[in-house]
């Protein structure tokens, strides 16, 4: 299936004649020193990367490392510099001012991480103002906006006002009017980022439902970690604006590309994440094995019971294909040990 | 050991603090004091015998070229038959649109209906502040004079609005216009009210248009500045969540921006008003009807009294407009229930209809006037006051007046240049220094340089007396709680009040002389310096008082060694507004024997042979104002933080 | 009214574009036509102009049926009011030749409509018992003789010659110049504050030399001596900065604009009657500034004594 978002090679440089600094000597400088000698700023450096229909895709980096430019070069709030992106297969770089629009208004929302309600409009204008803008008469767009704010569980809140809900409420609003328009592409900039853990741990469940229930394409920024392995199917890490290592979460705690991204999930619990193909060997010789296999998929805790109550090794499994075993001994050894796993 | 108790501490930093800034001004002050030197050098070497300023200099006759040009072709020239001729029109039906709407409601029907406004807009309170306000003008038997007043008002506003929103929106959106509008802005709001009624009158004759046109010059710098900040404040996460969704430009700002800034918007209307209000008063030396016609008249026959009604009036028009505006802004904020507002606003139509077809004769209504107990007390005080007031007035003058106005009229004008450039670098840096000279040599290119040089002594007098009696009192009020809140209304009247009320009790106590118009002029600076002292003072961080107090300091030590230069950013910006008004009444204080500049605006548009020379003091007082303006307001610029 | 009047001048404005700009006067108040309509009277600042001003007023409004407009304006922004429409009439007027040549031959938008019947003086006063005290005081030559007198805080050293209003007809710098007096002429703003300033001269017996005038209600309650100034002779005024002569004797005159002529009718007639001797003038003065009446009040209780003077003014 061809991607629902294709960017090659794009750049970002903030700063005065910042077209000069791609393709030439200074687009490989450090960041650092490139602001020295010119006062240009690379937010985003030669980054490419493909988002599958249907795929919750997290970029995740530390503050300042341009996940919010990338983003934003997606429908072009902030315009690229250099570089490709396809959104639906359609060039956006390509795209005249009406088109671009267009985009905006039916393809690809967006929800921020301070909401960006307006204040002087009541919930359910602030959710209907997509479709205002588009035209759409007042009853039509009053009704999909209830839908909606149902969908997102704010029914009975349509009357107020945004700054008489609290945050989490707020962003709710925000998650409801990005859905309005039943767009294919949802991008969101560290939504959760202002809100108290709990409600936040609320928040990615309630993403999760939605995900599930109308199965939309996210892409999804943050820089927490536990929030991108709880959402992500694929994370994309991001420093100083260069693309470190993308790859699912297990291939993230599992194998870490660099130091970087090693330090990022040092704390993460490996068992949490990490699924059995991670730690099984290869079967002995005819050693002799339990009947009932395991999925490959199998996150290491989940299995911990069995393996260690088990006598033989049991075979881990792709569907019929037997990929390997585990047993008691390589199950200790994932969880004390602190190594380096490398997928078999 | 606690050797280094806190205030200890503090004591060792803050000594370390003042020798490393007295290390840093050393320079600057030698530079002073050699520069001090030098200028008093050089004056008594090049001092001059201040002759009197001709009366037929080459400006004055341009002027009297381009009047004679404009008169000869009024009525033929494309310029003014394409033109000018249809602003005035413009104007004209506007001002008539205008009054056709508030004189066919009636007295009742306005009463009502503004009444309504208040209701609606700003609450039940303001509803029966502008109810009793507006009967008011009927009690005082103002009434036709104060909906003339309001209908030139209502006009100028909505001209105003008209064309300084957009611009507003423009100057905070689009680079360049922001960047051309600045510099016209900061001269149109230290353009003395005066100093263009003549120009006003030369292209549009005398009337309401030209009233109205001239007092919308004067106020819509306000509306322009507040709506640019307005808008350039709405929180760029909204623009942004908008522009997301495909926002046109167009619809970022009628849906996003303008709805946001509403109640800065809402904001800079109330401001506007109050600029408008005092300027339509003075308009009435250009043939505006209303209470400015009272005004000028009282003026003319020395009636404090006869003023004083007039005056009142105005400062209830003031509050009542003040007072929904800013009641209205505050409620853009909160959310009203739109059902019953809809409902309120649908019964007070109807009342505003039922009232409008009542005929009520404001005429027959209960009289009351201020005029008999004011002239009263002022000839009391006239009577037995008569020797201190002559003592003041002969004091100041002769003491300090006369010398500083005989030393700045002997100054040879290049060497007057030349001190303005080099003070004004040491401390406003050199472009505000190069602009405030370049204004003095205008001054002496336009050959008023003596009567220039009368004024600027005047203003610098009248401006140490404010600046002395203004920190005090707000050294006061920021001390005294219950003082600052019982003359904080006091503060709020007295500001709401045009220029041009202040010239008749210093009038009437003084006669005329310069000395009267420098007493108006501290009664009119007085109230915003002492606000924005007070002001500076209570910003003041309450741990360094804090810590202060902990090492001992007395209250008296407290304020001088602390809170005083602490607040050094407010005081200099106190003094800024304060020359800057200053300026405007001295300059008023022509038409009451204060003379210079002042006079030759009032001469030049009383006087045909005379006009030129009226348009070059004007041009000369725009000048003088942008010397003073910029010499201080480089001031706390440089020194300040930046705004 | 209003709004047909607007709507009228929005035509205006649509046929105006069509047939070639707008000229200064339009969109203006169409003077007063044979109906009875509004008159818009200048009022000039002193008491005497306001006199003739409350009587004319008076009996147009109250004898003939009239609404009148009256307007606080300087004299030479008064004759402007003749140009753009906004000034009927001016009802005292002292001289100006220089207004009556522009707006009267050039412009042709104003008329001269006959003396007011006054004869009007200006001149340098001082109270009476200076002349007792220094009896050459009243000559200019020994002017320089008494300058110290007159010293005040605004005189720079010299002496002070107290003017009125800017507006004033007035040749003092030039005469104080040209007669090489060691003065300053102070600008007191107003004639009420030369009043004011006289009164006190002679109350405390204050020193003080002044610009004044006839006819002058305050003549009739305290006597002050005008200071002879080289004699007029017709001319020496001509230039106005070599001027070294008394003012000369006004004859006080009436000016319409030209509309209010042509189509004014019964009101433009009654003003060309009225004529009245500066006594009439005088008492209106008097009850205006010292009787505490209003214009109307005023006016009210002169025409009930006079009947036989105004009678002939109203046109039959
Ligand atoms: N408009 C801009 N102009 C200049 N520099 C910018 C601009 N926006 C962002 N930057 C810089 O680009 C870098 C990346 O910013 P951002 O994308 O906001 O990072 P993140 O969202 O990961 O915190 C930061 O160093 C930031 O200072
Ligand atoms: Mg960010």
């Amino acid at each position: 299936m061809a991607p629902m978002i294709a960017v090659t090679d794009l750049w970002k440089v903030f700063g005065p004649r910042a077209g000069r600094i791609v393709g030439t000597p200074l687009a490989d400088l450090p960041r650092a020193e490139l602001r020295a000698r010119t006062g240009c700023l690379a937010a985003v450096r030669d980054v490419s990367f493909d988002v599958e229909p249907g795929e919750v895709f997290v970029v995740m980096g530390l503050s300042g490392s341009g996940k919010s430019t990338l983003v934003r070069c997606l429908t072009r709030l902030i315009e690229p510099t250099s570089g490709e992106i396809s959104i639906g297969g359609e060039p956006v770089r390509a795209m005249g001012p009406k088109r671009l629009r267009d985009l905006r208004r039916r393809q690809v929302a967006m929800v921020f991480q301070h909401f960006g309600l307006l204040p002087h409009r009541q919930v359910l204008d602030n959710v209907a103002y997509g479709l205002e803008i588009q035209g759409v008469p007042r009853a039509e767009r009053h009704r999909k906006a209830g839908e909606v704010l149902a969908l997102v569980g704010l029914d009975g809140h349509e009357h107020q006002y945004p700054d008489q809900l609290s945050g989490g409420m707020q962003q709710r609003v925000g998650l409801a009017r990005a859905l309005a328009a039943d767009p294919e592409v949802l991008l969101f900039d560290e939504p959760f980022s202002a809100l108290d853990p709990l409600i936040r741990r609320d928040m990615q469940a309630e993403v999760r439902r939605l995900h599930a229930e109308v199965g939309k394409t996210l892409v999804f920024i943050t820089h927490d970690l536990a929030e991108a392995l709880t959402l992500g199917d694929r994370i994309a890490v991001l420093r100083d604006g260069e693309l470190v290592q993308v790859g699912t979460p297990e291939d993230l705690v599992g194998a870490p590309a660099d130091s970087y991204v090693a330090d990022f999930v040092r704390d993460v619990p490996r068992s949490d994440v990490l699924t059995l193909r991670w730690i099984m060997r290869d079967p002995g010789p005819d050693e002799l094995c339990e009947d009932e296999p395991l999925s490959h998929r199998t996150v290491i805790r989940d299995a911990v019971h069995r393996v260690m109550r088990a006598e033989r090794p049991i075979p881990v499994v792709d569907g019929d294909r037997r990929l390997g075993v585990i047993d008691a001994d390589r199950m200790l050894a994932a969880l004390v040990s602190h190594h380096r796993q490398v997928p078999a | 050991m606690t050797a280094t108790s806190p205030p200890a501490v503090l004591r060792v930093t803050a000594a370390a603090l003042v020798d490393a800034t007295r290390r840093r001004g050393f320079w600057t002050r030698t530079v002073a004091a050699v520069l001090i030197v030098a200028t008093v050098v050089a004056y008594l070497i090049f001092r001059t015998d201040g002759a009197a300023d001709s009366d037929d200099a080459a400006a004055f006759r341009f002027f009297d070229s381009v009047r004679d040009w404009v008169d000869a072709n009024r009525d033929t020239s494309p310029f003014f038959l394409y033109g000018v001729n249809y602003v005035r029109l413009g104007v004209r039906l506007l001002v008539d649109a205008v009054q056709a709407v508030l004189l066919g409601l009636g007295f009742a029907g306005l009463v009502a209906a503004v009444s309504a406004i208040g209701l609606v807009f700003a609450g039940w309170r303001t509803g029966l502040l502008a109810f009793g306000g507006f009967l008011a003008f009927g009690v005082l038997g103002l009434w036709e004079q104060s909906v003339d007043t309001l209908v030139l008002t209502v006009s100028a506003v909505l001209l105003s609005v008209l064309i300084g929103v957009p611009l507003g929106v423009l100057a905070a959106r689009v680079r360049w216009v922001g960047a051309t509008l600045r510099p016209v802005l900061d001269v149109m709001q230290i353009m003395p009210t005066f100093a263009y009624l003549a120009p006003m009158t030369l292209l549009f004759l005398i009337g309401e248009p030209a009233a109205v046109i001239a007092t919308m010059i004067y106020a819509v710098p306000a509306t322009i500045r507040i709506t640019a900040l307005g808008i350039s404040e709405v929180p760029p996460t909204a623009v942004e969540a908008a522009t997301a969704l495909g926002s046109t430009r167009w619809q970022l700002l009628s849906k996003v921006r303008l709805p946001m800034a509403r109640t800065t918007i809402v904001l800079a209307v109330n401001q506007t008003i109050m600029l408008a209000l005092s300027m339509v008063v003075i308009t009435a030396l250009i043939d505006a009807p209303g209470l400015g016609q009272n005004i000028v008249n009282a003026l003319q026959r020395v009636n404090v009294g006869a003023a004083f009604d007039a005056g009142v009036a105005i400062v209830i028009l003031a509050v009542v407009l003040d007072r929904i505006t800013t009641n209205a802004a505050r409620r853009t904020r909160v959310h009203q229930n739109r059902r019953r507002r809809a409902i309120v606003a649908g019964g007070a139509i109807v009342a505003v209809i039922a009232a409008a077809l009542i005929t009520i004769n404001p005429d027959r209504l209960p009289g009351y006037t201020f005029a008999e107990p004011v002239n009263d007390l002022v000839g009391w005080i006239e009577l037995h006051w008569y020797d201190v007031t002559e003592g003041l007035k002969n004091g100041i003058s002769a003491g300090i007046l006369d010398p500083l106005e005989t030393v700045l009229v002997t100054t040879p004008w290049w060497l007057f240049v030349l001190v303005v450039a080099a003070f004004g670098t040491l401390v406003s840096g050199w472009r505000a220094a190069g602009l405030a000279a370049l204004a003095a040599a205008g001054i002496a290119g336009l050959g008023l340089w003596q009567h220039s040089m009368q004024t600027l002594a005047t203003v610098l007098v009248a401006i140490a007396l404010t600046m002395v009696i203004g920190v005090a009192t707000g050294a006061f009020c920021a001390r005294h709680d219950r003082l600052a809140t019982a003359i904080r209304p006091v503060l709020d009247a007295a500001q709401t009040m045009p220029s041009f009320v202040y010239l008749l009790p210093a009038v009437a106590l003084f006669g005329a002389s310069r000395f009267t118009a420098i007493v108006a002029a501290v009664i009119f600076a007085v109230p915003p310096v002492v606000r924005l002292v007070e002001r500076g003072l209570r910003d003041v961080p309450a741990t360094v008082v804090e810590a202060a107090t902990s090492a001992g300091s007395t209250p008296r030590q407290l304020l001088w060694k602390v809170q005083l230069p602490m607040a050094r950013g407010g005081l200099l910006l106190a003094a800024n507004q304060g020359i800057v008004m200053v300026l405007a009444m001295v300059v008023v204080g022509g038409l009451v024997g204060a003379g210079a500049l002042g006079y030759d605006v009032v001469a030049g548009f009383s006087q045909r042979e005379l006009f030129g020379e009226g348009l070059a003091a004007g041009l000369a007082i725009v000048l003088l104002g942008i010397l003073l303006d910029r010499l201080t307001q480089g001031f706390h610029d440089s020194k300040g933080p930046r705004r | 009214m209003r709004s047909m009047r607007a709507a009228a001048a929005a035509a205006l404005i649509v046929s105006l574009t069509a047939c070639g700009g707008a000229t200064s006067g339009a969109g203006e108040d169409e003077p007063s036509s044979g109906a009875k309509g509004t008159v818009n009277l200048a009022i000039n600042p002193w008491v005497g102009y306001e006199a003739n001003a409350a009587v004319i007023a008076y009996l147009l409004e109250k004898k003939m049926g009239y609404t009148v407009e009256k307007k606080e304006l300087k004299e030479e922004i008064a004759w402007q009011g003749f140009e753009t429409g906004e000034v009927d009439a001016i009802v005292e007027n002292w001289g100006h030749p220089d207004l009556k040549k522009t707006y009267i031959e050039d412009k042709k938008v104003a008329v001269e409509v006959g003396p007011t019947g006054n004869q009007g003086v200006i001149g340098w006063y001082v109270p009476e018992w200076m002349t007792q005290q220094y009896p050459d005081i009243t000559d200019y030559k020994s002017l320089n003789k008494y300058a110290n007198l007159f010293k005040t805080s605004e005189s720079k050293g010299k002496g002070q010659f107290l003017a009125g209003d800017p507006s004033f007809v007035t040749n003092d710098e030039a005469l104080v110049t040209n007669l090489k007096l060691n003065y300053t002429v102070v600008y007191s703003g107003s004639e009420a504050a030369i009043i004011k300033a006289a009164q006190q001269a002679t109350a405390q017996k204050k020193p003080l030399l002044f610009y004044f005038y006839e006819p002058q209600w305050l003549f009739a309650q305290e006597k002050y001596v005008r200071v002879k100034l080289p004699a007029y002779s017709e001319g020496c005024d001509a230039d106005l900065k070599k001027v070294a002569c008394d003012y000369p004797d006004y004859v006080l005159d009436k000016i319409a604009s030209k509309k209010f002529a042509d189509t004014g009718g019964a009101a433009y007639q009654f003003i060309k009657n009225f004529t009245w001797t500066n006594d009439d003038q005088n008492l209106v003065s008097d009850y205006l500034t010292n009787q505490g009446m209003s214009a109307d009040q005023a006016a009210e209780k002169w025409v009930n004594e006079h009947e036989a003077t105004w009678k002939p003014w109203i046109p039959a």
